[in-house]
């Protein structure tokens, strides 16, 4: 039998039992929608965090003591921590750096009169602030006097300022951080959350010389951030700055870095990471629904060979090989299952475009992954159609023609 | 008809040829013999009756005629090929080409009109739409329902389904028209037509048919009877015109 025949024989099989081949179906449709709707989503928000965070500056590098951060909080403590020394080698010695940051950050309870707030307090220079790009709200930056002589001022986040002042003003006032009493010299403007998920503006900075002295008692710093100049490849500078340290600290050839410069992309691994092994294993539990939805069109499959048995009788007799009505039946499984598919597709992207919408992120379509859900419906039809098919190509004609 | 099956075969025999066929049912002691060494042969445009009681092996028989089943043991022979040879699959080409099947309880697919019910064997032989649509026209006009084409069974009286499917078993041509109780279902005045039509296209068109029968009134349109009493062929009598 001609495949458009089978075709054509299908889709009336199909049509002369619309509710029923809705019903049976809709597995199908589920199970793609709900695929297409976590890929797209899962993309959707990999996109938007990517995003956010190349805004905050794809040219900047972080450089830790201990080893590379093989997940959340896997640095290691045991190695030396840098010197400020260290910051001004980096500065002085590779190209293309647009500034570089010695940073050092410790937990504080900022108290202003009755009202008192638990935050974290970084010690670093004015570069911090342009290579992370923040800006002032209000009041001034320190001096290099202020950063040479570890003069007690500081500049409050938003969230610290708010805490502390509500609506009043901060600037020109003094508060206290732990013990030490500083002068407010100007507030930060509001950066909101992170990508990480932490409050951005839940910070105070000061100067780093004032940290290390009358906070921490040593010279150490923590973390040194550096930034490349535009078009400077943040891999360049990457390699220069290992090579150097490894020069500073004494690390004989064969032996292993004890710090780590990490730029943007690796955090965007990291994290885009996380969000795909989430969007995976949402879109695998959907394909669970999938081949439930394929049982679905075995059973009713199942129902219409038992149904038709005196068709096949008459067809068998008439001429059909086994083969014919096996292509009939099984074609008949795929079309049913392939439109669910189509119908599913149609539910998934309408489903992720709203879903878009409502949690911002980013619409995008993935070409691929609907053409694969496609396939796989019609995949499902061919499986789960397969055994229905087969019962029917394998009747024994005079059985079947004389079937009640 | 381009059948490779016939082109050996001289005209001249028998169409059909029983020898010795026997079909058993079960294994052992408790086995039946539906049909026990029968022997008879039909020759190309004949019209032969079958008759006997309930579970005397007609329709047995019938179906070893329609090459839907083989013998136990015995050969059958259709236009000198030993049907009991053959693969299932060659069988139904067998049947796609060279059978005609009419059944007690009509067998029209539902919900398809009666165009598309006849067109059905021309599907399976390939012949292409246009073809199929004329072919069918001519077969539904030969059963004098030109104007019903686009009914579906179910807007049809019993004596008009079963002329539906006359015209899907001789829309192909075939060289055997076996007709297991046609009239099983019918009432006299309906059994009368049919009976009518298949004499008058085994008269004009030498179409051979074989009929399985209860009653003699319908036994008598055909030129021959055959008798089965408990798988064995008791009474096989050949009579001149209007016997
Ligand atoms: N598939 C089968 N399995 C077992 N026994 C069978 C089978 N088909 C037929 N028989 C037996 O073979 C015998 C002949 O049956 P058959 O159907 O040929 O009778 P029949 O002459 O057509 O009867 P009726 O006039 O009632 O249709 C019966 O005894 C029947 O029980
Ligand atoms: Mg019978």
């Amino acid at each position: 039998m001609m495949f458009w025949e089978t075709y054509l024989l299908a889709q009336r099989a199909i049509r002369r039992n619309v509710l029923r081949s809705s019903l049976t179906v809709l597995g199908i449709v589920i199970g793609v929608a709900a695929v297409i709707a976590m890929v797209t989503l899962g993309s959707g928000a990999t996109a938007k965090v990517t995003g956010d965070i190349s805004k905050l500056g794809s040219n900047m590098l972080h450089v830790r003591p201990g080893q590379g951060m093989r997940g959340p909080g896997g640095a290691r403590a045991s190695a030396a921590p840098f010197k400020v020394e260290d910051a001004d080698a980096i500065e002085h010695t590779v190209a293309g750096l647009m500034a570089v940051a010695p940073t050092v950050t410790v937990a504080r309870q900022a108290i202003s009169g009755s009202a008192n707030w638990s935050t974290s307090v970084t010690g670093t220079t004015p570069a911090f602030l342009d290579i992370k790009g923040w800006q002032l709200e209000e009041g001034r930056s320190f001096t290099p006097g202020e950063v040479r002589s570890g003069k007690a001022v500081c500049l409050l986040g938003q969230t610290v300022k708010k805490q502390l002042f509500e609506n009043d003003a901060a600037t020109g006032t003094a508060i206290r951080l732990g013990k030490i009493a500083f002068k407010v010299i100007g507030t930060l403007k509001e950066k909101g959350q992170s990508s990480f998920g932490t409050d951005q503006d839940d910070i105070v900075i000061i100067p780093l010389r004032t940290l290390q002295r009358r906070m921490k008692g040593n010279t150490d710093v923590s973390a040194i951030m550096v930034s490349a100049d535009d078009g400077v490849s943040t891999e360049t500078v990457k390699a220069d700055i290992e090579r150097l340290m490894r020069e500073r600290r004494g690390i004989k050839p064969n032996a292993e870095d004890d710090f780590n410069v990490r730029d943007m992309k690796e955090i965007i691994d990291t994290l885009t990471g996380t969000t795909k092994v989430l969007t995976a294993l949402l879109a695998s539990v959907a394909g669970v629904s999938l081949l439930v939805g394929g049982i679905g069109i075995m059973n009713i499959m199942m129902v219409s060979v038992t149904e038709r048995t005196r068709e096949i009788g008459t067809r068998l007799a008439i001429g059909a090989l086994a083969r014919d009505v096996l292509m009939q039946f099984l074609v008949e499984s795929v079309v049913l299952s392939s439109f669910g598919g189509v119908i599913g597709i149609v539910f998934g992207l309408s489903a992720a475009g709203i879903g878009a919408n409502l949690i911002g992120v980013p619409f995008i379509f993935k070409p691929g992954i609907v053409a694969c859900a496609f396939l796989f419906s019609g995949a499902v039809g061919v499986v789960f159609g397969y055994f229905p098919a087969r019962r029917a190509a394998r009747l024994d004609p005079i059985v079947a023609l004389r079937y009640e | 008809m381009g059948d490779p099956m016939h082109a050996k075969c001289p005209v001249t025999r028998n169409l059909i040829e029983f020898q010795g066929v026997t079909k058993r049912y079960g294994k052992g002691q408790a086995a039946i013999r539906a049909l026990d060494g029968i022997d008879f042969s039909i020759s190309q445009g004949e019209f032969v009756a079958v008759m006997g009681p309930s579970g005397s092996g007609k329709s047995t028989c019938m179906n070893i005629l329609g090459c839907l089943d083989t013998p136990s043991s015995g050969t059958y022979l259709f236009d000198g090929v030993a049907v009991g040879s053959l693969s299932q699959d060659q069988r139904a080409i067998l049947r796609r080409h060279c059978l005609g099947f009419i059944f007690q309880g009509f067998n029209l697919l539902s919900r398809t009109s009666a165009l598309e019910n006849v067109e059905l064997p021309l599907i399976y032989r390939k012949v292409p739409v246009r073809e199929r649509r004329r072919m069918a026209h001519k077969a539904l006009a030969a059963v004098g329902l030109e104007n019903w084409c686009h009914h579906t069974p179910g807007e049809l009286s019993g004596g008009q389904q079963q002329r539906v499917a006359i015209a899907r078993a001789i829309v192909s041509e075939p060289r055997l028209l076996l007709a297991d109780e046609p009239t099983g279902n019918l009432d006299t005045v309906r059994s009368r037509e049919i009976m009518e039509m298949l004499a008058g296209f085994n008269r004009d068109q030498g179409l051979t048919i074989v009929m399985v029968t209860h009653e003699t009134e319908m036994a008598a349109y055909a030129a021959r009877r055959i008798h089965f009493l408990d798988g064995h062929l008791v009474d096989n009598t050949q009579e001149t015109e209007g016997a």
